[in-house]
């Protein structure tokens, strides 16, 4: 029984009193949920992207992430100046989302979902083999400081201590930040966008009214990329630019199943949930399970919200239950 | 009979054809002498692998250019990519053992943890350099398995003691982050136990292979815990996160000692200038500055017969430590060919090979690598060599060897290593050992 | 021509109801059982055994397993590697706990955690379904790979963090360990999963599996018609999580030896995915052509250089290889999304009417 309420006070009462004594740290950690939550949406948005759109669940999401990173990273390696590269680069992504558009999806319109999820691996398959022949399997460190970002950071007093905040981090909030923005003002204002809405809620309404479906899907697949550009250029420069970088994709996962597929605000806030809530977990709660929950915290935070709520936070309604 | 029968039939056989055409034993001329690879030029991982597997390949083929391979026989080296993966280096190891291979080096823990039992019975060695379960050091254990020149253990207990040499150790509080995987859990155990008799407190930060590149919790729990040291087993991505989180939270560099395997060109790279003061454990030489590197550049990078994408990769902390694992190699045939007479020997005789082994100042230095790495001396009963590593130190462009040799703490760990080597056998009744006089 | 049935008359109910109703099919599988237990031991290679069959064995169980799952139940699942870690973890401390236990038993005994822990973590699947319970099994693949590293009972405390098959005998003779011979280990995994098939396949067309393909089909139509979604889905889960729990412990009892957690990582699970979706979803024999096609090509080509003489480094093999396995597998795709055994299935309607395909 003792250790049963020892047990109990050290779950759910010492890890808040911690919080409370030392609220410079709280702020720390709170922080850098908030960065990695920031970074964990803008995957989870290339996917909301590309599902909304086509119902494809794009596994290869993560994989593009690294292409775009690496594409950059080498183009500046081989000496093309940085801005130049960037353009290059996204071109290059633009080229990929055309091809993936002509040579896949148009083939596999109105499969099972499970085999368009296939189909995303395969792609994954072919840019991993593709990725390693072509730039090699060294990790390249990323040209933060080229492309003109800061990799210097600033204090901030508080609480008689303080709280460091990285440049780069506050850049990756604000170009995130910049660019839910500006896919709002895409989706709802322009002719491309509003067309893209239609395809989202319904294919053959949006086909009869001359939408055209293959012109959407490379668009979407095009902004896809662009998000995995940048979420590339701001992982990359917290480690280094690596195919290691993939598995970071799979946090996206959880984020998407408390955001909802198709949403994204969904995505933005499942995203900075997953975030703080997996470092604050960790932090305060990992050391009494040994830590490294992290892992996992995520997903079963996830498992249980869908439980009450199995279309997600954000999620449209007509998804299927049981 | 129906049809699709006949041509299931004809798949089948034309499937097993391909398999027995690749199985086929190799005809081996009186005078060669096969030495698998198992490489991770891919896979997440493949930043560490690609410079070691160069350094490997790179040495053999300088010794067949140079001296027309050892001892007048041809050296082949295949090389079988295993991506870091248990399964395609078991794959590998079933691939290439009826080809005449003389020793294994897995090159990952995994994978030697599925070789070491296998060894016995197909009777090639496995010569983990350094790494793998450290508990093989104990030749009576393992007769077929080898680790010099030291052990995850051992340079654990060399790392405590600069430790404890630079500002002492008892009451320190000494932070250990880790992959938390078979290899970055290894010297736990050993860690525990030296917390008890050496009297310092330690906090374990595991990572998980997923969050390698995620690591802001276990550092924000650093800056919590406030520990003095630091000590990371990481690997691949971990490293260069590992150091930049580390400089986020302002933490000292210098009092951050990472193992050999945190410590390359390629991990610090990538962090540049602020990785400035970061210590890792090393055993072999950095730098070209050795004969044999200079043998190498002259007889393979030169005439383009090397992999390494460019002259200045080669002296890099793991390519020479893929040298280094080739140099034993190399020295284990010539010691077995001295001792059983022939040019072209086989598994069991490079097993007597390895064992009595005897690198001393002299012997390196007649094989140009004078000042490269400290004497190893091999037994029947002592199949790690009590090597010795040293520390070096990122400079913000450069790795710099700091510290002479650090010698383990033999007397402390090998009794531990013989009562870990015996747990690991104690539940496998028909293990063989050997007896050693 | 060949193939036809004109002529084999059925005069009872259990004649027309059986497996194979038609008498090439069963001349056909005796063909292929003959094969598999005699002409391959006798006549293949160590190599072509150890990491060709057994692998292909054991993919091929865990594949049956999960397209018990996906293709007559229709739930999606991303846990198979994870729950074959939960099989090959309970196998090795029933066999270290039990000794003397006969080692076949355990690997039986083991499957049933695995069940157990596929039953709980399909819970879900009562509320949601789809890619949404799909990415749910993947909280399951990622707790139970976070409890195999971190809970150290389940590894008896070796210091390796990995799990390490003992020696057991069977009738005298080595079956596992590092003296067990790749024809042994090849021949119990080879009665393993040939008994299970047939239970499989068996069980597919009995009462449990014809509820499973009705909630597939509709959910609420099988519920009005009296079928329990609850009792339907869980068995499903159990049934499914048996056979991948049976296919871990074969995995690492009878083909690599040991294991560290890095075996039954998500990899596996898209794998066994893979097998499922390319052999063909709701088919039996599509988890043995899918398994085939997803394990033993790679093999194939990565034996390519060195059997042809060819100077590429074994590395760039590896990527050549995957982005050949990735082109083929969305080509499959777009040819035939219903898998390998579709096109089987249509090639045999094509043998039964030729040469005459008007006659009917």
């Amino acid at each position: 029984m003792e250790t049963f309420v020892a047990g109990l006070h050290a779950f759910l009462v010492a890890p808040f009193l911690d919080m409370v004594s030392l609220p410079d740290f709280l702020l720390q950690v709170i922080w850098e949920g908030f960065v990695s939550g920031i970074l964990y949406a803008l995957i989870a948005l290339g996917f909301v992207l590309i599902y909304k759109a086509s119902a494809v669940f794009n596994f290869a999401q993560g994989i593009m992430v690294v292409f775009a990173a690496l594409v950059l990273v080498s183009l500046f390696d081989l000496g093309v100046p940085a801005w130049l590269a960037l353009i290059i680069t996204i071109a290059v992504m633009g080229l990929l989302a055309l091809s993936v558009e002509r040579l896949v999806l148009r083939k596999l319109v109105n499969q099972h979902e499970a085999i368009l999820l296939m189909a995303t691996i395969g792609l994954t398959l072919v840019l991993k083999g593709a990725g390693q022949l072509v730039f090699g399997g060294e990790p390249k460190s990323m040209i933060t400081e080229e492309l003109g970002f800061s990799t210097g950071s600033s204090d901030w007093e508080v609480f008689d201590g303080i709280v460091i905040f990285q440049h780069i981090d506050i850049a990756a909030a604000v170009i995130a930040i910049i660019m839910v923005a500006v896919l709002g003002v895409f989706f709802s204002k322009t002719r491309i966008g509003r067309a893209l809405r239609a395809v989202a809620d319904d294919h053959q309404a949006a086909l009869s009214v001359g939408i055209s479906l293959n012109q959407i899907w490379a668009i979407v697949w095009f902004a896809s990329g662009i998000v995995a550009l940048v979420t590339g250029i701001m992982w990359g420069a917290r480690s280094d630019v690596s195919f290691a970088l993939e598995i970071i994709a799979l946090k996206a996962l959880a984020v998407l199943i408390l955001g909802g597929f198709t949403s994204v605000p969904g995505a933005i806030v499942g995203g900075l949930i997953v975030g703080i809530g997996e470092k604050l977990f960790e932090v305060y709660w990992g050391p009494m399970f040994g830590g490294g929950v992290e892992a996992w915290f995520a997903y079963v935070l996830a498992l249980i919200f869908l439980l009450f709520r199995p279309q997600g936070m954000f999620g449209e309604r007509h998804i299927e239950r049981v | 009979m129906k049809p699709q029968n006949k041509l299931k039939k004809l798949g089948c056989a034309a499937i097993a054809a391909a398999a027995f055409a690749v199985t086929l034993p190799v005809a081996q001329a009186e005078d060669t002498l096969f030495i698998p690879s198992l490489t991770y030029r891919t896979g997440p991982f493949a930043g560490g692998g690609i410079p070691f597997a160069d350094g490997f390949a790179d040495y053999f083929n300088m010794l067949n250019e140079r001296d027309g391979g050892i001892g007048g026989a041809k050296l082949i080296v295949e090389e079988c990519e295993t991506a870091y993966n248990t399964q395609k280096g078991v794959e590998c190891y079933e691939a290439t053992k009826d080809k005449g291979a003389l020793a294994y080096n897995p090159l990952s823990t995994g994978i030697t943890l599925a070789l070491i039992p296998k060894a016995p019975v197909d009777e090639i060695p496995v010569f983990s350099m350094g790494y793998g379960l450290s508990a093989a050091a104990i030749g009576e254990k393992f007769p077929w398995t080898f680790v010099y020149p030291t052990t995850y253990w051992n340079q654990l207990s060399s790392i405590l003691k600069y430790i404890d040499a630079n500002g002492g150790l008892k009451d320190q509080k000494v932070g250990f982050i880790y992959l938390d995987v078979g290899y970055g859990k290894e010297p736990l155990p050993l860690l525990e136990n030296l917390s008890g008799t050496m009297g310092f407190e330690l906090a374990k930060y595991p990572v998980g292979v997923k969050e390698m590149q995620n690591q802001s919790a276990q550092w924000l729990n650093v800056r919590k815990d406030k520990p003095d040291w630091m000590i990371m087993w990481g690997w691949g991505a971990m490293n260069p996160t590992a150091v930049k989180e580390a400089a986020k939270i302002r933490y000292p560099l210098d009092r951050f000692i990472g193992n050999w395997w945190a410590g390359s060109h390629n991990d610090l790279k990538a962090v540049g200038k602020p990785g400035k003061g970061y210590m890792a454990a090393n055993f072999s030489g950095i730098g070209q500055d050795f004969p044999a590197v200079q043998d190498i550049l002259k007889h393979v990078v030169e005439k383009g017969n090397s992999k390494v994408a460019s002259a200045d990769d080669v002296g890099n902390v793991l390519y020479n430590r893929g040298m280094f694992n080739a140099v034993i190699l190399a020295e284990a045939i010539k010691v077995a060919q001295e001792m059983t007479g022939k040019a072209a020997i086989t598994g069991a005789d490079m097993r007597v090979g390895l064992e009595n082994i005897n690198l001393d100042e002299a012997r390196l230095k007649e094989l140009g690598l004078e000042g490269f790495t400290g004497p190893i001396k091999g037994s029947c009963a002592d199949h790690e060599g009590a090597g010795s590593v040293f520390l070096q130190q990122w400079n913000g462009e450069d790795w710099e060897k700091v510290t002479d040799l650090i010698e383990p703490m033999n007397d402390t760990v090998r009794p531990l290593l013989e009562e870990a080597a015996d747990k690991y056998v104690s539940d496998k009744p028909d293990w063989e050992g050997q007896t050693c006089t | 021509m060949f193939y036809r049935e004109a002529g084999q008359f059925k005069t009872t109910y259990e004649a027309d109801q059986a497996m194979l109703p038609i008498a090439q099919d069963r001349v056909g599988l005796l063909l292929i059982l003959l094969i598999a237990f005699a002409a391959i031991p006798l006549l293949a290679s160590d190599f072509f055994i150890s990491s060709i069959m057994i692998p292909f064995l054991v993919f091929a169980l865990a594949a049956v397993g999960l397209n018990i799952l996906m293709g007559y139940a229709g739930q999606l699942s991303l846990g198979t590697g994870a729950f074959m870690g939960v099989g090959a973890y309970a196998c090795y401390k029933l066999a270290t706990l039990f000794p003397d236990l006969n080692i076949l038993i355990v690997v039986f005994l083991s499957g049933f955690f695995a069940a157990g822990i596929g039953v709980i973590f399909g819970l879900p699947s009562l509320r949601i379904k789809g890619l949404y319970l799909a990415i749910t099994t993947l909280a399951a693949q990622f707790f139970l790979e976070w409890c195999f590293i971190r809970i150290g009972w389940l590894y008896n405390y070796n210091d390796s963090g990995a799990i390490e098959v003992p020696q057991r005998m069977l009738f005298g003779l080595a079956i596992t360990g590092p003296h067990a011979t790749p024809i042994t280990r090849y021949l119990v995994i080879l009665t393993i999963v040939a008994i299970m098939t047939l239970v499989a396949a068996n069980v597919l067309r009995g009462r449990i599996g014809r509820s499973w393909m009705m909630i597939r089909d509709m959910d609420i139509a099988a519920e009005l018609m009296g079928i329990r979604p609850l009792f339907s889905k869980l068995s499903a889960f159990a049934f499914s999580s048996y056979y991948c729990g049976v296919a871990g412990a074969l995995m690492v009892f009878f083909w690599l030896g040991s294991a560290e957690v890095e075996s039954f990582d998500i990899n596996h699970s898209f794998l066994i995915m893979f097998m499922v979706i390319i052999g063909g979803m709701g088919s039996l024999a599509g988890c043995f052509m899918g398994a085939a096609f997803i394990w033993v090509l790679p093999v194939i080509l990565r034996a390519i250089p060195s059997a042809f003489e060819l100077n590429i480094l074994a590395a760039t093999m590896e990527h050549i290889s995957s982005i050949i396995i990735g082109a083929l597998i969305i080509f499959f795709l777009i040819v035939e999304p219903h898998g390998l055994a579709r096109l089987w299935r249509v090639g045999k309607e094509k043998l039964r009417t030729w040469p005459f395909p008007y006659a009917t």
